[in-house]
């Protein structure tokens, strides 16, 4: 049994968790943005995807990858564009516009990656980000390892949480989304073009979440192929409640994800024979229910999410 | 006086509605001008088209000798214009402070000055008189602190005239008191302010000048020190209103009786320890703030909630099955707080909700246990014509008709019925002059025919002058009946406001 408890206390483990963290940790404050200003983005498991797919395309046809970030970003605030139009300008249903777009963008990534690579059969691979050592710290036994050992990708993911805090406590547009997505009407009164700001919020989320499916292709593994993100998108929309759309804890929700993930990998091998692998592949998604069960409790949901704003109209 | 607003020949349809009609008026320097009308006379529309919400079909607005761009509210601002709406428009996730602050500065500014906006809140605050904490929680502030916000987060983008649209809606007695004071104060610093009610009293105490509004057309103008209240009030209805009188009834046997009622949950405000006796012929008055109870006292009454503890008996100490149904069937009619939603279904037709409660009667039913369609339609005008609910059609659906006729339809449902006790919670809210009147009648002519009535009701005029006694709701209790005749709108106010709880 001791097994078990001893891989806590391996840096590996907590090195693989970070690791696994990272695209959640951008795709859920994406969502957060979005919902925060009242917008729902079911679009998010697509433009992960053809986030994923831009990035590596980019890298691949010899930019660099930084580069790849960027049009990664790009891309994802396109589709946020796309989806601001129909669920905020035209007031369209958020969630069959969301599920239009993670159609629309998943099928139109991969469409687009056939027609530059139509003949390949194993997955082409480029130079990902490699893990930089941290001066000094990264000598560090055990914290060493598990903390300063990562690619600079990891590091911009957390810094992308850092920005997400400071935007939404301490600028007028964070006050802005987190007015929108309460009480538009309050926004309007004040003067502030309601339309404006969630189509800020939208776009912006869109984008981390664009990047955060890049983390797949440059920085975790080093190629594209279809269904990567494999349902990345909708464990961030449930961690959006777990962390009460709060930017810092979407920080917390996606490590406690991301370790039970990695704790389950590293489980099976120990008892591959007698636990069938399944109950260990399964175990991430049940406590997760489980800690969303208890956290969504006490959870306050945005007033004015899934509504649209309407001006000028009888209320 | 100088003019500050000029309101120029503004026009605005919804469809083929006219909500106003070539309305022009000037507000000066330093006044209270009132906009009085009825619901749907277009005082909303008319101050969503000032302050930008709106766009007209055509006129113009002049403020201080600058137009005003519609469909923006950005422009009215800029120029000084404050608006506090009917309906609280405040964040209720955010602190006092960031409600106030945003909109100061343009939302891709890269610093929030805190500091700055803080000291002018409590400069603002002081000058107005105007108390508040600026890093409470919205959600955790009283109405009348909501309200003491709106108001500030007007001063504080620098407005010079104020729009305060039904002002009073939520406030008790003294709070509205202390409003108005703060009205003055505001006046007499050299703001304007426009004030927009339908209660008629109010404006006559706080008003320099006075407009009404009916059916989206300005039909007249005076100085409030030579307004005349009865003509004022005929001039908003367009004729004489008849208020009904109370006549003595004898009254009969207890028809319902609760003791020691307590109920606790989540969803609804608690209520503790409710004694009530009702009897045939008598309307008890149940006065009290909004969120104090009377909407889980409603609930409890008509079978909707289960107390948690205490028991109501019916006539002689019967008890049945907490249900709406079996209330019912033992003669109990209940008029909800919000008609619209929990007292009939918008989209359907008059004569489908009409016919809703009776739908196990065997009379509406054919042989084969369809509805019986002719008899429906039968009963549905006969209730029109009796009730005088105006439509056009049996046929059309509810959502079309007027908050009035919606209540004339509810009531005359189950007025059909014969009730024995009618739970009526709000039955006049929201309603204009003539609706209020008719409905009163109705309520008054059944405890003339021995109906034990509830009124629960936040109007105090209504409360003293048609139930025989009063009893008030504070924080989920529930105080002795106090005889009408004995008794005052002061002294009920200020057991609202919590004294001898």
């Amino acid at each position: 049994m001791i097994e078990f408890f001893e891989i806590f206390l391996t840096a590996g483990f907590w090195a693989a968790t970070i690791r696994i963290a990272c695209p959640l940790i951008l795709a859920t404050l994406g969502e957060v943005l979005c919902e925060r200003a009242g917008v729902l983005n079911l679009g998010i498991e697509g433009i992960m995807s053809i986030g994923a797919m831009v990035g590596w395309m980019t890298v691949f046809l010899g930019a660099d990858l930084y580069t790849g970030i960027l049009a990664a970003l790009i891309i994802g605030g396109v589709f946020g564009l796309m989806h601001a139009i129909f669920t905020v300008y035209l007031g369209a249903s958020q969630h069959v516009t969301g599920i239009g777009i993670t159609m629309l963008a998943s099928s139109l990534g991969f469409f687009i990656f056939k027609l530059i690579l139509p003949a390949s059969t194993t997955p082409p691979k480029i130079k990902p980000f490699q893990p930089i050592d941290i001066p000094f710290l990264s000598d560090l036994p055990f914290f060493g390892q598990a903390l300063f050992q990562h690619t600079p990708f990891t590091y911009l993911a957390i810094v992308a949480v850092i920005f997400a805090f400071w935007l939404m406590n301490s600028t007028p547009l964070g006050l802005s989304i987190k007015m929108a997505g309460e009480n538009p009407m309050a926004l309007e009164a004040q003067g502030i073009d309601v339309f404006l700001v969630r189509t800020i919020a939208v776009v912006l989320g869109s984008a981390f979440m664009a990047v955060g499916g890049a983390y797949l292709t440059l920085s975790a593994f080093d190629a594209f192929y279809f269904g990567m993100i494999n349902g990345r998108g909708w464990i961030a929309i449930a961690l959006v409640i777990f962390a009460s759309w709060k930017p810092e804890r979407a920080l917390l929700g996606a490590l406690l994800f991301a370790g039970l993930d990695a704790y389950q990998v590293r489980a099976q091998q120990l008892a591959g024979a007698v636990i069938p692998y399944q109950f260990f592949l399964m175990m991430p998604f049940v406590l997760s229910i489980i800690a969303m069960i208890i956290a969504a409790k006490r959870t306050r949901y945005p007033k004015a999410l899934l509504v649209p704003f309407r001006r000028g109209e009888r209320h | 006086m100088e003019n500050l607003l000029k309101v120029e020949k503004i026009t605005k349809k919804f469809g083929n509605f006219f909500a106003n009609h070539e309305i022009n008026f000037e507000v000066r320097k330093g006044e209270v001008l009132a906009i009085l009308g009825e619901n749907g006379a277009g005082k909303t529309t008319l101050m969503n088209i000032l302050f930008g919400h709106y766009t007209p079909d055509s006129g113009n607005v002049i403020f201080e000798g600058h137009k005003i761009d519609f469909g923006n509210t950005n422009s009215a601002i800029k120029l000084g214009i404050g608006m506090v709406h009917q309906h609280f428009t405040l964040a209720e996730n955010l602190t006092v402070l960031e409600n106030i602050m945003i909109g100061k500065q343009s939302i891709f500014s890269l610093s929030l000055p805190k500091k700055d906006a803080r000291k002018k809140l409590l400069r603002l605050s002081e000058k107005y008189g105007l108390p508040i904490n600026p890093d409470s929680m919205v959600t955790d502030l009283s109405v009348s602190e909501k309200q003491r916000l709106e108001i500030l987060k007007t001063l504080f983008l620098d407005c010079k005239l104020l729009i305060l649209d039904e002002p009073t809606a939520a406030l008790t007695p003294q709070e509205t008191e202390a409003l108005f004071a703060t009205v003055r104060e505001m006046v007499e610093l050299g703001l304007s302010v426009i004030l927009i009610s339908h209660k008629l009293n109010e404006i006559l105490r706080v008003s320099d000048r006075i407009i009404v509004l009916r059916d989206g057309a300005l039909v007249g103008e005076v100085n409030t020190n030579s307004a005349v209240r009865s003509e004022i009030a005929e001039m908003i209805v367009g004729k004489k209103i008849e208020y009904p009188k109370k006549q003595d009834v004898k009254r009969k046997s207890q028809y319902l009786q609760l003791t020691d009622i307590s109920y606790k949950s989540l969803s609804f405000p608690a209520v503790q320890n409710i004694n009530l006796t009702l009897s045939g012929g008598q309307i008890l008055g149940i006065a009290g703030v909004a969120g104090n109870g009377q909407t889980t006292l409603a609930k409890l009454l008509s079978g909707h909630l289960k107390p948690s503890s205490g028991e109501v008996l019916f006539y002689e100490n019967k008890k049945v099955n907490t249900s709406p149904k079996s209330f019912m069937n033992l003669g109990l009619a209940y008029i909800p707080e919000d008609r619209n939603s929990d007292g009939l279904v918008g989209e359907m037709e008059i004569w489908e909700n009409v016919i809703m409660t009776e739908i196990d009667t065997p009379y509406f039913r054919n042989k084969f246990g369809w509805i019986n369609k002719s008899k429906s339609f039968e009963r549905a005008t006969n209730l029109c014509n009796l009730y005088d609910v105006r439509m056009q059609s049996i046929r059309q659906p509810c959502r079309l008709l007027s908050g009035g006729n919606v209540q004339k339809l509810l009531l005359g449902r189950w007025l059909m019925r014969s009730p024995k006790i009618i739970i009526a919670c709000q039955p006049t809210r929201g309603l204009d002059e003539g609706a209020i009147a008719s409905i009163q009648k109705l309520l008054l002519q059944a405890r003339a025919k021995g109906s034990g009535i509830v009124l629960i009701s936040e109007d105090l005029d209504e409360l003293l002058s048609i139930s025989d006694d009063v009893a008030v709701m504070y924080k989920g209790a529930l105080s002795e009946p106090i005889n009408t005749e004995q008794t005052d709108k002061l002294s009920i106010g200020l057991m609202m406001a919590g004294e001898g709880f």
